[in-house]
């Protein structure tokens, strides 16, 4: 009786295996495209797949552009084959979910005034996956048009054009939801990231340098994040725009120098956090404009040269437990009122003492010099930098404040850097 | 010749038994060094050493003319009786007090910046403050020179105008810049401003200073018009032949007057 029953067992389980395939390839076709190979262009192997197919791109190089995807497909380079766009248009236009493109080198997009022609242009999608594509010499690089979720992973884009008005943006997310940018590096393009009306975005570990404007370009989107890209040597630096709970941390930004650039330009933001950031030689290393309720905690601000540009319309944002080391100027102003509170911050242009020996200046720091609001009036005065005569004004100044901010004061400056 | 070179070596001889110049090169080691060892010991500690430079050396080099022309009354006026071209006698004194004074400025600075490897990271800016604080010396010390010479007899006055000179140029002529772009704001100044800054040498140089470490950047389209003038050839060229201008004046006045003073 208990054999029976053992048998019948195994008599239903194999009876089980014969009708689960043995492996998802044996459901989903694969095809091949190689130069000397039955299918030589991308779209003849698009337009035969099935909607799940793998399609596998062999080395060589596609002169093709326009390739339109409207079915769920996984298109893979095998030795990086190279697409050629020419010169004519989109190349890859994806028009569907489940979308794989990956180990591509993409080249030459058209390049236009009226029409935004990328190497992947992505339309309202989800669930796609744009990884390890190399884009050389595009308008535009990878293009995201009201999708939603989606990775953008590992991609390098490059371009050449060094004027802002005719050159494209490197990853231009329109309208899209949650999508993931992460460890793309970008050079060479008008914005390196450009998000416009997004939500809860993901841009994380990506590298954006020597852009013509700027490094990222981040304006009416809500509840981003991102975290440890560096922009190094963009036109403008960075700007984020009109957004509210935007959580910027670990970034590096240096060395956007310039007579109009900025590290970070702040602009109607609300709500946001901006923690253990570096900035290091930027012009203006934080410029904010009518932000408020921001928290900049935990930042290094070495060797710019205004670490913090503040405009009187912004209001109640916090300066805590930052270092602000050797830069030209610590913090400027335009009005001598003040609805922003410093508070725990270094100081290296510090100069009083601790004798309680806890830590933090006995004597209030004021960062705003007389200085500072002296350029903000005639900027040729700033021939007279460094001169002593500078000095002894600042001095006298900050011992009986008169036109500085009475308010913008730290009054527990920290004795020794945060680390 | 050989009685300038004769009186160079005696100068310098004297200089040494007299410790005052190694104390005066010492003084800027340890400046440079502490500096470089408490201010993070990146090139900007330069800017630092620079403003103590602009500041100091000029006071020091002008207090040092001076002070040489009263104290070796009787020494000068010995060598004055020899068969020695006035001439001569005035080059050598000169350069006998003032390179000696710029050689323990140049290597009191410049050895701690070489243990620290300065020199190599920023040798353009290394080279341009030294120079700079050379150039600075030999301009004060002649200056020194002259108001000795014009004072001779009466050193409260000269020693009062020494100080005065060095308030003025140090301190008080950029206050007067100020004032005036404060009051005539509403006009282009950048031309004006530049010409004003040639002016004065210790203005000059701190401004060759600045637009090294680029801070003209920060001056936004102010910066750009003074970039363009000192950035280019002709800009650095007319920096550097206001320089030497400014060095040339007091020497050839110093001269003047001592070959036609009544010892």
């Amino acid at each position: 009786m208990k054999n029976l029953s053992i048998l019948h067992y195994a008599l239903k389980l194999s009876l089980l295996l014969i009708f689960i395939p043995a492996s998802p390839q044996t459901l989903f076709s694969q095809i091949i495209v190689s130069e000397t190979g039955s299918i030589t262009f991308i779209q003849e192997a698009v337009d035969l797949a099935a909607p799940g197919d793998t399609i596998e791109v062999e080395s060589g190089t596609y002169k093709e552009w326009n390739i339109e995807i409207r079915k769920p497909l996984t298109l893979i380079g095998i030795d990086r084959p190279l697409v050629d766009g020419e010169g004519e248009g989109t190349i890859f236009s994806i028009h569907a979910d489940d979308v794989t493109l990956k180990g591509f080198d993409i080249r030459r997009t058209g390049r236009s005034y009226v029409r935004d022609y990328a190497a992947i242009l992505i339309v309202e999608s989800t669930r796609f996956l744009i990884e390890d594509n190399r884009l050389d010499d595009v308008f535009f690089g990878i293009y995201l048009a009201e999708t939603t979720g989606g990775v953008v992973r590992s991609n390098r884009i490059e371009a050449y054009d060094l004027r802002e008005a005719s050159s494209g943006n490197g990853i231009h997310l329109w309208n899209s939801k949650e999508a993931t940018i992460e460890g793309n590096f970008i050079t060479g393009m008008r914005d390196g990231i450009y998000v416009e009306f997004g939500e809860g975005m993901k841009i994380n570990g990506n590298t954006s340098e020597a852009n013509n404007r700027y490094g990222l370009h981040y304006m009416f989107s809500d509840g981003g994040i991102y975290q440890r890209n560096t922009f190094r040597k963009n036109g403008a630096g960075v700007a984020v725009m009109y957004s509210e709970n935007v959580d910027m941390s670990h970034n590096l930004f240096e060395h956007n120098w310039g007579t109009s650039s900025y590290g970070l330009l702040l602009k109607d933001i609300r709500n946001s956090t901006i923690e253990y950031n570096r900035f290091y030689r930027n012009t203006i290393a934080i410029y904010s404009e009518s932000s408020s309720n921001v928290m900049i905690r935990r930042n290094d601000l070495e060797l710019n040269g205004w670490a913090v540009n503040i405009k009187s319309s912004s209001a109640r944002n916090h300066f805590e437990e930052n270092n602000f080391i050797e830069n030209s100027f610590d913090v400027r102003t335009d009005s001598p009122r003040n609805n922003n509170h410093f508070e725990r911050n270094y100081w290296s242009a510090y100069e009083g003492y601790d004798l309680d020996r806890d830590g933090i200046g006995d004597v209030p720091y004021r960062p705003v010099t007389l200085f500072s609001m002296v350029t903000e009036r005639s900027p040729e005065s700033l021939i007279l930098m460094r001169s002593m005569f500078v000095r002894i004004l600042n001095t006298a100044e900050r011992i009986a404040p008169v036109l500085t901010p009475k308010t913008l004061v730290d009054e527990k400056p920290k004795m020794t850097r945060i680390q | 010749m050989k009685n300038l070179i004769h009186i160079i070596k005696n100068e310098w001889r004297t200089l040494l038994r007299g410790k005052w110049v190694i104390g005066y090169a010492l003084i800027f080691l340890v400046l440079a060094e502490s500096l470089l060892r408490f201010g993070g010991g990146g090139s900007e500690t330069l800017l630092s050493l620079s403003s103590v430079m602009l500041l100091f050396v000029p006071l020091v080099s002008m207090i040092y003319g001076i002070l040489y022309i009263y104290q070796s009354r009787e020494f000068i006026e010995l060598l004055l009786i020899q068969p020695v071209n006035r001439g001569v006698l005035y080059w050598g004194l000169f350069l006998g007090i003032s390179t000696p004074l710029m050689a323990a400025f140049m290597v009191g600075t410049a050895l701690p910046l070489a243990w620290h490897g300065i020199l190599g990271v920023g040798a353009a800016e290394s080279m341009l403050v030294l120079l700079l604080g050379g150039v600075l010396t030999l301009i004060f010390a002649s200056l020194g020179f002259v108001l000795g010479l014009l004072f001779y007899e009466d050193r409260i006055k000269g020693f009062g105008f020494t100080i005065v000179i060095w308030l003025f140029l140090a301190v008080l002529y950029d206050g007067i810049v100020l004032m005036l772009i404060f009051s005539f704001g509403h006009y282009p100044l950048e031309r004006f401003v530049i010409v004003v800054s040639m002016l004065n040498p210790i203005d000059l140089a701190r401004i060759m200073v600045m637009l090294e470490f680029d801070i003209s950047a920060l001056m936004g389209y102010t910066g750009a018009v003074f970039r363009r003038f000192f950035g280019t050839a002709a800009g650095s060229l007319t920096a550097a032949g206001m320089l030497t201008l400014w060095l040339a004046a007091p020497m050839w006045w110093g001269l003047r007057v001592f070959k036609r003073k009544d010892f």
